[in-house]
Order: C-alpha cells, then structure tokens, then sequence
C-alpha cells in the first residue's frame, strides 16, 4: 500500500518537496545545535524547558483527533464517522511523531535516551510517558494500517484489530493524563500544581485535536477527489465546540482559585502573562491574543446557527487551533517557571535555531501526515469510495 | 563510604522502594502528624546535614572564599550569562532565599545579608522522584548524588527542584573552567550537575570544600547523631530551611538570628 505514497498529482509532489525542504533546514540547525549545546535556545536555568518542550505538550492533544473518532464510530456505531476515523488516526500517528522528535532534541545528552528503557523507573512520570506515547504511536500506525488494508481488500479488519481498537481508547486518555502529571506533580511549581491538569490537558485535546482534523479534512476535500461528507464534519464541530466550553471554563476555575485564594504563588504566573511582573512583559501580548481567539471561537462554535455554515466552521477550529496553541504550546510551559523560584523573572524567548529545529518538526509531521493521507485517498480513489454518503 | 558502581545500583533501586514506602507512611500516620512533616523524617543511621551560622558569615571575602574553594575543586566552570550559569554554591539575598517567610518589617541590614545557597539534599528529593533513568538518586546517607554518565539531559529534576539548585551545561563547560583540577573530573555539555556534599572529599575523611574554608560559619556531620556538632547547635539556636511547606525536608539549615548579623 505505501507505494500509493509514489505515485500523487503535481500538488502532492510540490507538498512532499516543500515539507521536506523545511525539515532539511531543521535537521541541519538541529546538527548544529548538538555540536554547540542547547545554549543556541532560549532556555537558561530558570526556564529550562522551551518552545521543544511546549510544543511536544500541545501536540499530544494533536492526537486526541483519532480517539474523539473511535469513540463514536466504534462504540456508539455512529457510522458517519466511517470515512474520517482513519483521517483521525493517522492525524495521531503524526501528532506522535512530533511529539517524540521534540522530545528527543531537548535532550541534552540524545545519545543516552535508550537510558530511559535501559534503566526503567517507574516512580519517574517521564518514563510513563515515553512508554504510553511510544505504545499509542504502534497502536495508531496498526490500527489505521490494518483497517485500511481491510478496506482496500473489501474485506472486514483481521478479528485481532478490534482488541486493539478499544484499547487504544483508555491509551489516548492515558497519553493526555500522563503529560499533564509530567507537570502537576511537582512541588513549588504553583501554576502547574493543579489537580484539574490532567483535565485541562483532555479537554484541551479534545477540542484542538478535532479542530484540526477538522481543517485538515477540508483541505483533503478541495485538493483531492476525497470527500469527508458534510453531517460528519458537522458532528466533529459539535464535539469541538463541547470540548472548548469545558477547556475555557476549565482555565476561569484556575483563575478563581488562584485570584479568590489570594495566595501570591498561584497568582504571580497569571499575572506574569497577563500583565507583565516588574516590566516583563513577552508573552502578554501573545497571551491575550489567545483569550480574544478562544472567546470569538466560542462565539462562533455554541450557536448552532453559526456552526452549521461550514466556513464559519472552519474559521472557528482556526481560531481555537491557535489560541490552544497558545495557551498550551507557550504560556503554560513558559509561564509555569516564571517567577523562578527565587520570586525573580528570567524571561525567555525562542531563538532562530530553536525556531527552524521547530518548523523542521512541524515540517516532518506534515509530511508523515501528507504520506498517510495520500495513501488514504489513492486507495479510496481506486475503489471509488472517496465520496461520503453523508 | 565509598560506592562502586554495584553499590549505585542497588542503591538506585532502593530508592524507589523507598519512595513507595514514604507514600504508604502518609496514609498510615496521622494526618496532621503526617502533613506538618514530623513523621517523615528519615530514621537511617547517617543522614549528613550542614547547619550555616549566618552571623559568623562578616565579609565578602568569607562568601568568596567558601564558593571559590567549592567551585575551584570541582571545575565549576565561570560563565559570564547568567542564563547559562552554572554553580553549586551562591549567594542570594533573604527574600529571594526564603521567599515565602518574609515580611516588610525586617530589619534593613538583615534584608542586605547574602545567603549561602547549595543544593539541600532533602530527605524527599523531588529531583530523585522524576529523574526518567535514576542518574540522579539518593545515598544511604542522605546525599543527593548524580551520575554524569548515565544523565541524559532532560532537565526534569531542573523543573522539579524547588531551589534552583540544578545546572545545566548548556554550552560546554570545559572552555570557561579557570584553573583545571585534575584531580576531578569536568563534565561534558548537556548534563545537570550540581553540589554533593563533596562525596569525594568525604571519602578520604575530609570535610566539604565549603565548610572547610568557613572559619566555622559552615558546620557539617550526621543529622542523625543526637550528640553531633550539627545537633547541638540545632537544639540550641533558632534555624530555617528553605521552603519547608513544599516537605521535601532539606538538610540545610540556616541559623538566624543569636548574633549580629548587621556585619
């Protein structure tokens, strides 16, 4: 089947080449950041987790997209979801993907990282989650693989996929709840010592993952002879707009502990992105620029009048993509160790380097994603089912 | 004292025992026993602890003195960006030292007092609790110990540590050392190292570098030892530790206050 991955129109072929332009530039500024350290970033001794860091965070939810799917279509036999719930797990696979890369370049010693596995800690949340994304990344590339090849044979998936279906149902709960620990478990960090992290980090997910199945779907739809169909993508935009509700009022619950309590140490982080402590103001603007995001996303996503049009769909899952990608991929890593624990600032910023290594990620996720999806809709093409009868 | 390479091993294992023993002893003492800390302390035969007699600290020069003898010794490397800063023992004011014990009516003179600030060993390391590959975990005798090798360079334990105490190599160190000791190894870029209790020192039956060139204001032995140097002043002076409500029990201990601390 992945000889479908060679054979694409023009526009796939300038896609796989741009992508893999980009990532070639990230590879070669990440060589450079291993010879000369990780001194090239941002980071420093009080924010010693960036933009890598961050963006891992954010794109665990990437890959909520695949189990919002599998829940409906595999549980609750909803069968409009049949054509797209492959789109939602390979979205995962790639999602995944990045998420171990930018793991993997924030290391300071990256030839070492077979340590993780050589000397298994349990009581370090670390290697859970090295474990649960690795298992979740083998359980989406099996699954998606094998229902595809089903489907391309007309036949129904091999009996021993179904097992792996529902397991792979508590697994993307587990991926979402072990990330959040990676942070709620530490002491002094007041902005992360929250016991609704793990919560946050699904409701999180669950809208930013299906938003962007969302967006994607619809470009897949215009380039390619691929139709989602309308009602499932209707459906998706329900479970995105259920799922930001409770992602925001999930954040204004953090906002009245730590501003109703009073206590200095659960306010300084908000009032560092929100206002700024002592001048120090980076990420203020950015941060703000998410809160306007998310409530114009939930302007646009709770009227079911406005959701129904589908451009106005779309434009909401862009805006709620990016204030997430705020809210998760910056402030939350970044906000979380200022004040340092001396109650000073050290702001922090990416460099160029940190920011090409980024995008050449990005770019690698992409372009996994570009090579699945490709796959998808040849196969599809083939058999004539690429149109959704919904 | 001395600890092969087995021995760490071993070791790093039964640290993680220990932590799931810490957590079962939470539920089975009484709550507020349990939640103020009391019951937490560690019942081992040594644990080593350093008692910093703030007043005995006059000059800059006795601050300089103690942090060149630590840094010189270990090849702590002098690098001018504070954000790639590395160092095992600093100076830092009381309100950035305690941030959570201050008030406005402090004394002027007190508020100006530099702090001696190192790693604090606790006795429930948070920095141990996360390390993804044990290159960082505790010794039978309370040090907080590091294996350059085997660290990876996640920085987790920089995340977890509520003191500031862990350095990172963001750039490599061996450039910005000033005079090389040989006698100790330099560590290579992309690892978290920072303060042991100068184990090696220890060893030989010496006293850490630091508390050795303190003229007395740095008193260093067994926690443990109610007839210890370290407990007597503990049971007759008034001391602090830093951020005590976090429980991770340091075995730094700072005693303030008892002299004229205005030097």
């Amino acid at each position: 089947m992945l000889d479908k991955a060679l054979t694409g129109s023009k526009k796939y072929w300038t896609l796989v080449i741009i992508l893999l332009g980009i990532s070639g530039v990230g590879v070669f500024t990440y060589l450079h950041q291993l010879k000369t350290g990780l001194g090239i970033t941002g980071m420093s001794r009080d924010v010693s987790w960036g933009f890598y860091i961050s963006q891992f965070t954010f794109l665990v939810g990437g890959a909520a997209s695949a189990v919002m799917l599998v829940i409906p279509y595999y549980l609750h036999h909803y069968k409009k979801f049949s054509k797209i719930v492959i789109l939602g797990e390979f979205l995962a696979v790639a999602s995944v993907t990045m998420c171990m890369l930018f793991i993997f370049v924030d290391m300071g010693q990256p030839m070492r990282i077979a340590n993780v596995f050589l000397y298994p800690t349990p009581n370090s949340i670390l290697f859970w989650d090295a474990t649960v994304l690795s298992g979740y990344l083998v359980l989406n590339i099996v699954i998606g693989w094998a229902t595809l090849h089903a489907e391309k044979k007309g036949t129904s998936p091999a009996s021993w996929v179904k097992p792996l279906i529902y397991l792979s149902i508590p697994w993307a709960i587990s991926i979402h709840t072990v990330t959040a620990f990676l942070y709620a478990g530490l002491p002094g960090r007041h902005f992360w010592l929250t016991a609704i992290m793990a919560a946050r980090f699904l409701a999180s997910a669950f809208s930013g993952g299906p938003a962007l199945l969302i967006i994607l779907a619809l470009i897949v739809r215009k380039y390619t002879k691929f139709d989602p169909g309308k009602e499932p993508i209707q459906a998706v935009g329900k479970i995105v707009a259920y799922a930001m509700s409770v992602n925001v009022f999930f954040i204004l619950l953090e906002v009245f502990t730590a501003f109703y309590s009073n206590i200095p140490g659960h306010m300084h982080s908000f009032e560092y992105l929100f206002v700024g402590i002592e001048g120090h103001s980076k990420l203020v603007p950015l941060m703000w620029t998410s809160v306007i995001l998310a409530a114009v996303s939930l302007f646009l996503l709770i009227p079911p009048g406005f959701r129904k049009n589908e451009s106005i769909l779309v434009f909401a899952c862009i805006t709620v993509f990016i204030s997430l990608w705020i809210d998760k991929g910056f402030g939350l890593v970044i906000g979380g160790f200022i004040p340092n624990h001396f109650g000073t600032v050290t702001e922090y910023w990416p460099t160029i380097p940190e920011t090409l290594i980024t995008l050449g990620i990005w770019s690698i996720g992409f372009l996994v994603l570009t090579i699945l999806y490709q796959v998808t809709v040849s196969v599809r093409e083939e058999l004539g089912t690429a149109k959704s009868e919904y | 004292m001395k600890i092969d390479r087995r021995k760490f091993l071993k070791l790093t294992g039964a640290t993680g025992i220990g932590l799931g023993l810490s957590a079962t002893d939470i539920f089975t003492k009484g709550t507020v026993e349990a939640s103020s800390g009391h019951s937490r302390v560690s019942t081992a035969a040594t644990r080593l602890a350093m008692v910093i007699n703030i007043g005995k600290l006059k000059t800059d020069d006795d601050y300089q003195r103690i942090i060149d003898a630590c840094h010189s010794i270990h090849n702590v490397p002098t690098i001018d960006n504070p954000k790639h800063e590395v160092k095992w023992i600093w100076t830092d004011t009381y309100k950035h030292s305690f941030p959570e014990q201050i008030n406005e009516y402090h004394p002027e003179a007190f508020m100006k007092k530099r702090f001696p600030l190192l790693c604090n060993h606790c006795d429930h390391p948070p920095c141990v609790r996360v390390c993804p590959t044990k290159a960082t975990f505790k010794r039978p005798d309370g040090i907080i110990q590091q294996d350059m090798h085997r660290c990876i360079g996640c920085r987790f334990c920089m995340a977890a540590c509520p003191y500031g105490s862990r350095s990172f190599n963001w750039i490599d160190p061996r450039p910005h050392i000033k005079e090389k000791n040989t006698e100790y190894p330099p560590r290579t870029m992309g690892v978290v190292e920072k303060c042991t209790f100068c184990n090696e020192r220890l060893e030989r039956g010496e006293e850490p570098a630091c508390v050795e060139s303190s003229n007395g204001a740095l008193v260093f032995g067994n926690l443990n030892d109610p007839e210890s140097e370290v407990r007597k002043i503990l049971n007759t002076h008034f001391t602090l530790r830093r951020k005590p409500s976090l429980g991770t029990m340091p075995s730094v201990f700072y005693v303030i206050g008892g002299e004229d601390y205005a030097g």
